[in-house]
């Protein structure tokens, strides 16, 4: 589905996603449209909340596409990720057959012929009718292409890593007893990672490899401004502008995009008309998610807001 | 173009950047999609398809701003290689043409050089001097002494044998002008040393840096110079990202003999329960754990600072490590080491334990009184001293103590071997209980020691 349609250029992808509330940076959306040129997956690293899983989302949402997602979890296995045949059905035609079966070898007089005539029948019961495909083998059968996110890699093992090579670079798989499914159209493949571990030369090497960081301020404000609509314009750059002073902080958990979203939305809800150091003290919660980075933010609020309006008023 | 890309690929691998041929594939591949028109693009497209880390990242970028710094024959090859990108091998061989044409149509009686120097024409001048560069075979340069040579070939390249006739010629009949083609001539000197510069750090680094490392690993630790001490930070983390990339494998192997009841039943659920396939119990290899005695008195102590470093950078492959310190007496440091960076971490120690002279006896004692249950037999203690004691008590019986309850004591001296046994050192009197007794003195040996002792728990 590289058509050149949606992904002729990269202001292209830029707009696309962004009709879709993605505001894409320069170089998400040159990543995208490489991808696409290329068909090469993309390896998405950064930290938590930052949309990297949102990206995949808002690819498939434009391109009209159907997404498929495979959590990676501890244990992961081709059982779980690929195909798995249908134990059940298997059994329980053979049950039926049995009759049928009876026929069939009823002419032959010795077992080396009943062997024969059943070897004329090929492998009945591995055949595709008997695979249940799990997201990635249903990722390669779609027939218009679709998106195939691979969400946190980095928590399943190395072994499953190798798994995903094939894939990776020839969008296909191999079932021993079916052979070599390729995929109908290649797939848009998106895998993200927190950088729990390091993933291995092999895997990143087939792919595109982008870190999406904190967003600016500017590119930020533009995400609220996409993502909640109702907020003033004033509140957004301060609210904003506050987030960018508490990231310079030395904290457990920097607050991400997502965190900046939910907290215009509650600053919405409560009707906040500006940012006033006792609803920045009472919604703090929202933002940081331990005590101790609570704590450690706490004396510097009046500081930071002082600053940001003063700020607000240079741009505004 | 493509012979541009090349260039800037070798550049890349010398800023430290790992590439290998299916990356720059895949690199030429995205920038003849992308084009040469926008600069930021093309930054944004090697970042995405070479850079795999952070690190590399940072280090291509500034390794990309160097490179396209480089004054380049500009305007015409990328206008090419846009609209057609299939050839772009041909764009570099017109180039070249064009660049022999643009002088050659006004005939007169001077040189092209100094026709292109009189005219000022930056752009020409630019891509003259970039085809020189070619022609002379710039990004072969290494060293530093080749600058003279390199900036030689270009002038030669370009024409000075010409340049200077002209010159003479001139000073004769039109002095005013030679006076202007001198001065042009010497500010194309500036530029062209400035070229080869540039060439030598884009081109020499990878060179140069393998030298100073081959350098660096071979010199002893305890003698190396203050500026050379962060570089040799550097060296050891390298070592330790190459022993996890080695030793981080996961590590199952089957045992035969004992069923996974479990197991067995769960595969075979699809025959009824009939066991077709078995499985077997899986035991896993035990993480090494390792404890480490550190000397931090007097020249020990820099062989000590990169030792902790080493043994601590090496999470993914070792499950425990606990360390400690001492000269006069021992403390632990595995959390100062743990919580702050390695020259805090090492401040802080030699604040704590650095001074006085070393007391071998004594601070085995405290290790015994406070730490001694914490050996199991799984773990492998390392010391790393020069076993010299100033005619203390050496109290060898606790080393045989520990020795007896680990799986492995292992001696790490920093003096040569000659050296062990002489005058104060008691390394022939501990060496006896000890597993492996090995000298330490240089990051290569260091790596070595650590290497055997991770390898021996596989």
């Amino acid at each position: 589905m590289a058509d050149k349609g949606p992904t002729a250029s990269i202001e292209a992808v830029e707009s696309g996603l962004a009709a879709q509330g993605y505001i894409a940076s320069r170089q998400i959306a040159t990543a995208v449209y490489l991808s696409q040129q290329i068909e090469k997956p993309i390896l998405v690293e950064g930290p938590a909340g930052v949309g990297k899983t949102e990206l995949a989302k808002a690819i498939a949402a434009w391109r009209g596409l159907k997404m498929i997602r495979l959590q990676c979890y501890e244990g992961l296995d081709e059982a779980k990720a690929l195909y798995e045949w249908k134990y059940a059905k298997q059994l329980l035609y053979t049950q039926i057959l049995k009759d049928k079966l009876g026929e069939v070898l009823g002419g032959a007089e010795t077992l080396q012929d009943a062997l024969a005539q059943l070897h004329d029948f090929g492998d009945v019961f591995f055949s595709k009718e008997f695979v249940e495909p799990r997201p990635l083998l249903q990722a390669l059968e779609q027939p218009a292409g679709c998106v195939l996110l691979i969400d946190e890699i980095d928590k399943s093992d190395a072994e499953f890593e190798s798994l995903l090579l094939e894939i990776l670079s020839d969008f296909q798989v191999t079932i021993p007893e079916l052979g070599t499914v390729t995929a109908v159209a290649a797939p848009t493949v998106i895998l993200t990672s927190n950088s729990e571990r390091d993933l291995g030369d092999a895997l990143k090497r087939r792919c595109l490899h982008l870190h999406i960081g904190f967003p600016e301020q500017k590119l930020e404000e533009r995400i609220v401004e996409s993502r909640v609509p109702g907020i003033s314009q004033t509140l957004r750059k301060q609210m904003v502008g506050f987030i960018h002073e508490v990231r310079s902080l030395d904290l457990k958990k920097l607050p991400s995009v997502s965190e900046t979203i939910d907290w215009a939305r509650v600053l919405v809800l409560l009707q906040a008309p500006e940012l006033g150091s006792e609803i920045v003290k009472d919604t703090l919660n929202v933002l940081l998610k331990y005590e101790a980075d609570i704590e450690a933010t706490l004396p510097q609020v009046s500081t930071f807001i002082a600053k940001t309006s003063r700020q607000s008023v240079v741009f505004g | 173009m493509r012979e541009n890309l090349h260039r800037f690929f070798r550049a890349a691998r010398g800023a430290g950047v790992r590439l290998s041929p299916a990356e720059s594939i895949d690199a030429m591949r995205a920038v003849s999609k992308v084009g040469f028109s926008d600069r930021t693009v093309l930054r944004d497209t090697f970042l995405l398809t070479l850079a795999k880390t952070q690190d590399e990242k940072k280090a291509l970028g500034a390794c990309f701003d160097l490179f396209f710094d480089q004054p380049e024959p500009a305007p015409p090859p990328s206008d090419e290689s846009e609209t057609d990108e299939s050839d772009t091998l041909e764009s570099g061989a017109a180039s070249d043409a064009q660049g022999d044409a643009d002088g050659g149509d006004q005939a007169q009686d001077l040189g092209q050089l100094a026709q292109m120097l009189l005219s000022q024409d930056r752009n020409a001048m630019a891509a003259a001097i970039a085809n020189a560069s070619n022609a002379a075979y710039l990004s072969d340069i290494r060293y530093f002494t080749q600058r003279g040579i390199f900036s030689g070939r270009i002038l030669d390249q370009m024409g000075i044998q010409r340049l200077r006739d002209d010159l003479d010629a001139l000073t004769a009949t039109n002095p005013a002008l030679a006076e202007r083609l001198q001065t042009a001539l010497d500010g194309l000197r500036d530029t062209v040393r400035e070229t080869v510069s540039q060439a030598l750090m884009l081109y020499g680094r990878e060179e140069a840096e393998n030298l100073r490392n081959e350098i660096l690993r071979n010199a002893p630790l305890s003698r190396i110079e203050p500026r050379q001490v962060a570089q040799m930070r550097v060296l050891i983390r390298q070592i330790a990202r190459r022993l996890r990339e080695r030793y981080s494998k996961p590590r199952k192997r089957q045992r035969r003999g004992h069923l996974d009841v479990r197991r067995t039943i769960r595969r075979n659920a699809a025959w009824g329960g009939v066991p077709f396939l078995t499985a077997w119990k899986r035991r896993h290899r035990d993480k090494p754990k390792i404890i480490a005695l550190c000397d931090v008195s007097g020249s020990v102590a820099r062989v000590s600072d990169f030792f902790l470093l080493l043994i601590h950078s090496l999470h993914e492959v070792v499950s425990d490590v606990r360390s400690f310190a001492f000269s006069g007496h021992l403390i632990e440091v595995s959390d100062i080491l743990e919580s702050k960076s390695p020259e805090e971490a090492m401040a802080e120690i030699m604040s704590k334990v650095g001074f006085g002279s070393s007391d071998y006896g004594n601070s085995f004692a405290d290790f015994e009184h406070e730490w001694m249950n914490a050996i199991t037999p799984q773990t492998t203690v390392i010391i790393l001293g020069d076993a010299r004691s100033n005619n203390l008590d050496p109290r060898a019986d606790i080393l045989r103590r520990v020795g007896e309850r680990s799986k492995r004591l292992v001696w790490l001296n920093p003096e040569g071997r000659m050296a062990w046994g002489w005058g104060d050192s008691e390394m022939p009197r501990y060496s006896t209980f000890c597993t492996v007794v090995r000298q330490c003195a240089t990051a290569q040996q260091l790596e070595r020691a650590v290497s055997d002792i991770v390898a021996s728990y596989q």
